[in-house]
């Protein structure tokens, strides 16, 4: 009996203190001029991308930058409905969020809208009205495609015989980087030599590009949608002693912008980078300064500039700022 | 002639060697210059072997060693390992990171494959610990491992996708300057030596086989099943190691989440296919090496063919199918008895024709 109460005491002091602290914080907020952010992300583990993403996020969002950030990562959609629930419930100012699946948000960012607290989106867009956010930052994976494929085709090769390794079909990524290429096989204007998904896997895109050369046919263009995937085919091609890169017979393309892939550019081994920035902070950050100082933003979606660097004009100090990883 | 004949289609070999003979036809029938082998000049300046057979042959390596490690924890645990790919992640990450600390010579390399296979050996050991000491099922044991050992490899790459680039791993994945032969193919070769020697020479196989067949046996003979079921998994361990090193050695890099991406699945197959029960018991190590080869030539030839990106999955599930249900006891047992009401028949009119 005696326990019993001591444990209710207990419960009652704890329920009071932590009224207490969202008390303070809800009217201490704006006194000391901390912004209160929940980031939703998917986790870094999930790729090199999302690590420099992660990074990013952690970089501006500091506390030198008048930040009080709480963060959730998970892959899985219902687990981060329910920390952006809870970031809700713990009043924050902003809610940052890349959506592990499209669907299903609509509900959160009702209560977001009701409670007060602005959504930004990043890197993914969502399925949900757009009055529900304040603007979403992301990619745009048919722009990078459109970017490799026009840099291709300035190149004026006297023809285009293209060996297109895939990533994991279905991906927003694959999906994207193919579209432009695609059209470019539907038009004539390029001739598709192979079509092939190698599911973002390096040893894969080696044997895919083995099994074009043991075929005979001729290509002299390899469009690989990701780094890893341009590092296989170049594999190949230097065991069958096929030159490429800068003044080589192949032309090489890769996606991504990791570090060891633009030191492959700038050494000439390959011929074009195309970046997928995962540094959206910087504008969000801007964004919510814009805000705060009680002024309206002019865009909803925002797609995040992008860049390609060719083997003519890659510098050291490009890979230095724009690379990814090491 | 005949007793040959007949030793070699009661062989567990028959129906893969015959599966991947049909393999063979079909590509010289489809494309006469399929296995036509060149010698070209590599961008290192050396003189090397091509074509479709060398890309099977190489291409398969990997697959083919870790069928190995799998044949004998198959054998004595009558279960498989599904964590051998996720694991051969956290190998390679190994491999890597010890080579990047360090500048790369060859001492410098086989110490970073010793460190890889340590750490293999341990994590495959913690597999092993569960399913022989504990008795929980292979599957749900290795289940731990196969969903958080990419995880480790990532915390061990530090997220990112660590290069590494010399002569020396061009000459471990690719080719060692003066010999036209891939190296995989080399180590696959040597690798596949040294284990049926070991078996071979200390009874290990047929230890394996005894405590697969009947555990209580095995013990009332004095043979430890625990200790025979954590040989298979330090076995297998070793496999998953070197399987690991060449796949990273051949690319130049590690990325934990593709590295040897649903491989287990192939090695399981490979085992299945070489026509060993997955239930344990007999095995036969070239059984599950072939099929190894079997299903990499199954996937160059898919390549060859052009099969649409999307489909490329269905059409290597349907040739499986195929194969697996051919060497199935029920349709064995089919064709032997079709066999026989043909070869009666045929007997009999003869003796009708001498009769006449």
């Amino acid at each position: 009996m005696k326990t019993r109460r001591i444990l209710a005491l207990i419960l009652a002091a704890v329920l009071a203190l932590s009224l207490a602290a969202c008390g303070s914080a809800q009217t201490g907020k704006k006194s000391d001029g901390v912004i209160k952010v929940g980031i939703v992300n998917n986790p870094p583990s999930e790729s090199g991308y999302r690590a420099a993403n992660v990074a990013d996020f952690e970089k501006v969002f500091s506390e030198a930058n008048g930040y009080k950030v709480s963060t959730f990562y998970s892959l899985k959609n219902d687990e981060q409905l329910n920390a952006a629930q809870q970031f809700i419930t713990d009043g924050v100012d902003y809610l940052l969020i890349s959506a592990a699946a499209t669907d299903g948000w609509t509900n959160v960012l009702e209560n977001a809208k009701k409670a007060g607290i602005k959504v930004f989106l990043f890197d993914r867009m969502m399925n949900v009205d757009q009055s529900l956010f304040e603007a979403a930052v992301i990619s745009n994976m048919e722009a990078q495609g459109k970017m490799a494929v026009q840099w291709l085709l300035d190149q004026k090769l006297p023809e285009y015989n293209v060996v297109h390794i895939q990533g994991a079909m279905g991906s927003d990524a694959q999906i994207g980087r193919t579209k432009p290429l695609d059209e470019q096989f539907a038009n004539g204007t390029m001739k598709k030599v192979v079509q092939q998904t190698a599911t973002w896997d390096e040893a894969t895109a080696k044997q895919i590009v083995e099994s074009v050369i043991n075929s005979g046919e001729k290509f002299n263009v390899i469009y690989a949608e990701n780094d890893g995937m341009a590092k296989g085919a170049v594999a190949a091609l230097d065991e069958a002693g096929i030159t490429h890169g800068k003044n080589g017979d192949v032309v090489v393309i890769g996606f991504d912008f990791n570090k060891w892939a633009l030191r492959e550019v700038l050494a000439g081994n390959w011929n074009l980078d195309v970046q997928c920035s995962p540094f959206q902070a910087q504008k969000i950050h801007e964004m919510i300064q814009t805000l705060e100082k009680g002024g309206t933003l002019s865009e909803k979606i925002v797609i995040n500039e992008e860049r390609y660097f060719d083997c003519n004009n890659i510098t050291q100090a490009d890979i230095d700022k724009y690379g990814i990883g090491d | 002639m005949g007793s040959l004949i007949k030793k070699f289609t009661r062989s567990q070999l028959a129906i893969p060697l015959f599966a991947l003979f049909l393999l063979v036809i079909f590509n010289l029938i489809r494309d006469p210059s399929f296995f036509s082998i060149d010698i070209a000049t590599n961008n290192d300046g050396n003189a090397v072997l091509s074509g479709n057979l060398i890309s099977i042959l190489n291409g398969a390596s990997a697959i083919a060693i870790l069928s190995i490690g799998m044949t004998l924890i198959t054998s004595s645990c009558k279960g498989q390992d599904i964590s051998v790919a996720a694991m051969a992640a956290i190998a390679g990450s190994v491999f890597v990171s010890v080579l990047r600390s360090n500048e790369i010579t060859i001492p410098v390399l086989l110490l970073a494959f010793l460190f890889g296979c340590v750490v293999a050996v341990l994590f495959s050991l913690f597999n092993g610990i569960l399913v022989a000491v504990f008795k929980i099922q292979p599957m749900i044991a290795t289940l731990i491992l196969f969903s958080a050992g990419r995880s480790i490899a990532y915390w061990i790459n530090g997220g990112a996708t660590p290069t590494i680039s010399s002569p020396l791993i061009t000459a471990i994945g690719g080719f060692i300057p003066g010999i036209p032969i891939p190296t995989p193919i080399i180590i696959m070769v040597v690798f596949l030596i040294l284990i049926s020697l070991l078996l071979r020479f200390t009874n290990l196989g047929l230890y394996t086989q005894v405590v697969g067949i009947n555990e209580g046996t095995a013990h009332l003979n004095g043979i430890s099943p625990v200790w025979i079921k954590l040989i298979a998994f330090i076995i297998s361990g070793v496999c998953v190691a070197t399987a690991g090193c060449i796949t990273v050695c051949r690319i130049g890099l590690i990325n934990h989440e593709t590295l040897l991406l649903d491989a287990e699945m192939d090695v399981i197959l490979s085992v299945a296919i070489g026509g060993n029960a997955l239930s344990g018991g007999k095995f036969n190590l070239y059984g599950s090496v072939i099929g190894a080869y079997i299903i990499q030539a199954l996937t160059v030839t898919l390549y060859a063919m052009k099969v649409p990106s999307a489909a490329v999955k269905a059409y290597k599930a349907i040739v499986i199918i195929v194969i697996v249900v051919f060497s199935s006891p029920v349709a064995k047992d089919f064709v032997v008895r079709m066999y026989k009401k043909l070869f009666k028949k045929q007997a009999e009119k003869e003796v009708q024709a001498k009769a006449a």
